[in-house]
C-alpha cells in the first residue's frame, strides 16, 4: 500500500488539467497510458531488482546499494548450471509439471465434453464437487498426501507431485474446457454421427481441432498452477525428485545467505513461465475468462 | 435447445471421478478419521470423539484462541486483498489498449507475476523490502520512514498485502480485460449518440457486462488469498510474533511441525468448510440474477 499511494498521487495532478480546453484531448488520451505505465512499472521493479542482484557478487550486494551491477558476474548462474543439485531441481520440476499437464488434459477432455453435451444423473452435483476440490487449502492435503503416497510407494517420485497437483488442476481444466466446448455448436456432433464417424475418431480428428485454443489455455493453467506450487511439491519429495522450489527454500535456511545465488535461481524459475505465456498470448484474454464471456 | 439426457455420459466422466476420488476422497477420509482421535505417537490412537472440534470452536481454550486469532487475520487479509485488487484491476483493465502491438506486450508483462513460483514471489519481496539490501526498504528508510517488516507488525502486514497486490491484481486485470473485449462496439456507438460520458459508459455498460468475470475474479481471489501459505511464509515466517500467521501457516505448523494429527485434522475440516461455505453463498447470491438470463438462452 505504501507504494500504491504515491502511484495514485502521481496520477492525480494530471486531473485538474483536464479542464483546460486546449490540452484536454491530449491529456485525456495520455491518462490511461500513464496509469498503465505506472502499473507495469510497479510490476517490473521488484523483478528488475532480482535480476540486478543475480548478476552481482555477494560482496557488492551486502556492501552497497547499486542500481546496476558494478562488476557484473555470471558466477551465480555458472554455479547453478554446473551443480547437479541445482540444475537437477529444474529438471525434476519440469518432469512433474509436464506429467501433471498431460494427465489433467487427458482426463479432463472427455469429462468436459460430457458436461457440455449431456445431462446425466448428478451432473450438477458432480461439477460442484469437482470445483470444491479447487477450494481445499493445499495445507489440508499435505499430511494425508504424504501418508497416501508413501503407502502406495510413489513418495519422492514425480508421479506423486503430478497426481497431487491434479486435485486442483483437473477441476480447473474441466471448467475451462467445458466453456470452450459449449461454444461449439452441437450440430457438428450430429452431422458427424450421421456421416458415420465413430465417437473416438470424431472426437480426436474433428472436435479437438475446434477447441484447440481451449486445450492450449487449459494446458497453460495446469502448467502455471503446477509450476508455482511449493507446499505439496516440497512435502512429497525428499531427494530424488526434489523440485527447484524446494531446493531454494533449503538453501535459504543454510548458514550465511547466498543472496546472489538465490536471486539467480529465482530468475531462472521465471523463464519457463515467460516462454509459456508467449505461446498463448493471443488466447490469454479469452482464456482468463474461462472460455465463456 | 436443452441438452439431451444420456446416462452413458458417465463413462466419459469416470476417469476424472476416479482420479479425483483417489487424490481427494482418500485424504479427506484420513483427515476425518484423525480429527476424531488423539495420538501420543508410535501410531497409537485413542478415540477422542468431537473433543478437538469442541476445543477448536471454544476461544477460551489455548487451541481455540489460537484458531480464532489466525482466522481473523486470514479474513482481514482476504478482505484487504479483495478491496484493493478488484477496483485496481478494473481500473487497469480500462486503461489497456484495445488493438495494436501494445496489447500483446501489455498482456505478457501483466501475466508475468502470475507465473513466478510462489516461494520466488516471497523471495523477491523478502529481498525487495529489506532495509540493507532491498530497493524498497532502502528507499523508504532513506526517506526517513521507519520501515522494517521483520520487526514491526504493521510493516509486515503492508509488505504482505502489497506483495499480494503485486502478485494477483493481474489476474483481475486479465479477467476484466476479457470481459471488456466481449462488449460489442454497437453499445459504445449508442452511448456516443446519447452523449454519455466515460463514467456513464462505465456504470451503464461496462460494469454490468463485467458481472460474470468479476464473479469469477472475486471467487478465485477469495479462495486463493484465504488459502495463502507460501508467500507470507517465505517473507515473514508468520511473524513478527504471530502477526502474519494465517490459517494455513498455523495448520502446517501443527500438522507437519508438531505432528499433532488430531488437532490439525479438526482444524483442516473447519478451515475447508469455511472456504466452501463462503464460496457457495457468494456463488448462489451472485448467480441468482444471472440464472434467469441463462435459462432464457438455453
Amino acid at each position: 500500500m505504501s507504494e500504491a499511494r504515491p502511484r495514485t498521487m502521481a496520477a492525480a495532478p494530471a486531473l485538474p488539467a483536464l479542464h483546460r480546453p486546449a490540452r484536454e484531448g491530449a491529456l485525456r488520451a495520455a491518462l490511461p497510458r500513464l496509469v498503465l505505465g505506472l502499473y507495469l512499472l510497479f510490476l517490473l521493479v521488484p523483478i528488475y531488482w532480482l535480476v540486478n542482484m543475480s548478476f552481482k557478487t555477494n560482496l557488492e550486494i551486502s556492501s552497497a546499494m547499486t542500481l546496476w551491477p558494478r562488476e557484473p558476474t555470471l558466477d551465480n548462474y555458472r554455479r547453478i548450471f554446473t551443480d547437479p543439485s541445482w540444475y537437477g531441481g529444474y529438471i525434476n520440476s519440469l518432469k512433474y509439471v509436464l506429467l501433471n499437464t498431460a494427465i489433467s488434459l487427458a482426463v479432463a477432455l472427455p469429462a468436459a465434453y460430457a458436461f457440455s453435451r449431456y445431462r446425466f444423473l448428478g451432473d450438477k452435483h458432480l461439477f460442484f464437487w469437482l470445483l470444491s476440490n479447487r477450494m481445499a487449502p493445499p495445507a489440508v492435503f499435505a499430511l494425508p498426501f504424504f501418508q497416501l503416497y508413501s503407502a502406495v510407494g510413489l513418495f519422492d517420485t514425480p508421479w506423486a507431485v503430478a497426481l497431487a497437483h491434479c486435485v486442483f488442476n483437473v477441476p480447473l481444466a474441466v471448467w475451462i474446457l467445458e466453456g470452450f466446448m459449449s461454444g461449439v455448436p452441437r450440430e457438428i456432433d450430429e452431422t458427424a454421427a450421421i456421416d458415420g464417424w465413430s465417437f473416438p475418431a470424431f472426437f480426436i480428428r474433428l472436435f479437438l481441432p475446434l477447441v484447440a485454443g481451449g486445450v492450449g489455455v487449459a494446458g497453460f493453467f495446469c502448467f502455471m498452477f503446477s509450476w508455482v506450487e511449493l507446499l505439496l511439491a516440497r512435502t512429497l519429495t525428499t531427494v530424488n525428485a526434489k523440485p527447484i522450489v524446494a531446493t531454494m527454500t533449503r538453501t535459504v535456511s543454510a548458514a550465511g545467505m547466498d543472496w546472489g545465488l538465490l536471486a539467480a535461481a529465482g530468475v531462472l524459475t521465471i523463464i519457463p513461465g515467460a516462454v509459456v505465456i508467449w505461446f498463448v498470448r493471443n488466447h490469454i484474454a479469452r482464456g482468463f475468462a474461462l472460455g465463456r464471456v | 435447445m436443452s441438452k439431451p439426457r444420456d446416462q452413458r455420459a458417465w463413462l466419459l466422466v469416470l476417469p476424472v471421478v476416479a482420479l479425483v476420488a483417489f487424490s481427494a476422497l482418500i485424504p479427506v477420509m484420513t483427515v476425518v478419521n484423525y480429527s476424531l482421535q488423539d495420538t501420543f505417537g508410535n501410531n497409537v490412537f485413542f478415540w477422542n470423539g468431537l473433543g478437538w472440534f469442541r476445543d477448536l470452536l471454544d476461544p477460551a481454550t489455548e487451541f481455540g484462541g489460537r484458531f480464532r486469532g489466525a482466522l481473523w487475520r486470514t479474513l482481514l487479509f482476504s478482505a484487504l486483498c479483495l478491496l484493493i485488487e478488484v477496483p485496481l484491476g478494473i481500473g487497469v483493465a480500462l486503461t489497456l489498449p484495445r488493438r495494436g502491438w501494445g496489447v500483446a506486450a501489455s498482456l505478457v508483462l501483466l501475466a508475468l507475476p502470475l507465473l513466478i513460483p510462489w516461494n520466488v514471489v516471497g523471495t523477491i519481496w523478502q529481498v525487495f523490502g529489506r532495509g540493507d539490501i532491498g530497493l524498497l526498504g532502502a528507499a523508504l528508510n532513506g526517506l526517513g520512514i521507519d520501515y522494517n517488516y521483520a520487526q514491526d507488525p504493521l510493516d509486515a502486514w503492508i509488505t504482505v498485502v502489497l506483495m499480494d497486490v503485486w502478485h494477483w491484481t493481474s489476474l483481475v486485470v486479465l479477467l476484466c480485460y476479457a470481459g471488456l473485449r466481449a462488449i460489442p462496439d454497437a453499445y459504445y456507438q449508442a452511448a456516443r449518440v446519447d452523449g454519455a460520458g466515460a463514467w456513464a459508459v462505465f456504470r451503464a455498460i461496462q460494469l454490468p457486462k463485467l458481472q460474470r468475470v468479476l464473479t469469477i475474479a472475486v471467487l478465485l481471489r477469495f479462495m486463493d488469498s484465504f488459502m495463502i501459505y507460501t508467500e507470507p511464509f517465505v517473507v515473514t515466517g508468520g511473524g513478527p510474533g504471530n502477526a502474519t500467521t494465517f490459517l494455513s501457516i498455523d495448520l502446517v505448523k501443527i500438522a507437519l511441525g508438531q505432528f499433532d494429527l488430531g488437532k490439525a485434522a479438526a482444524m483442516s475440516i473447519v478451515y475447508n468448510l469455511i472456504v466452501l461455505t463462503v464460496c457457495w453463498i457468494f456463488f448462489a447470491t451472485t448467480t441468482r440474477g444471472q440464472s434467469e438470463a441463462v435459462g432464457e438462452r438455453s
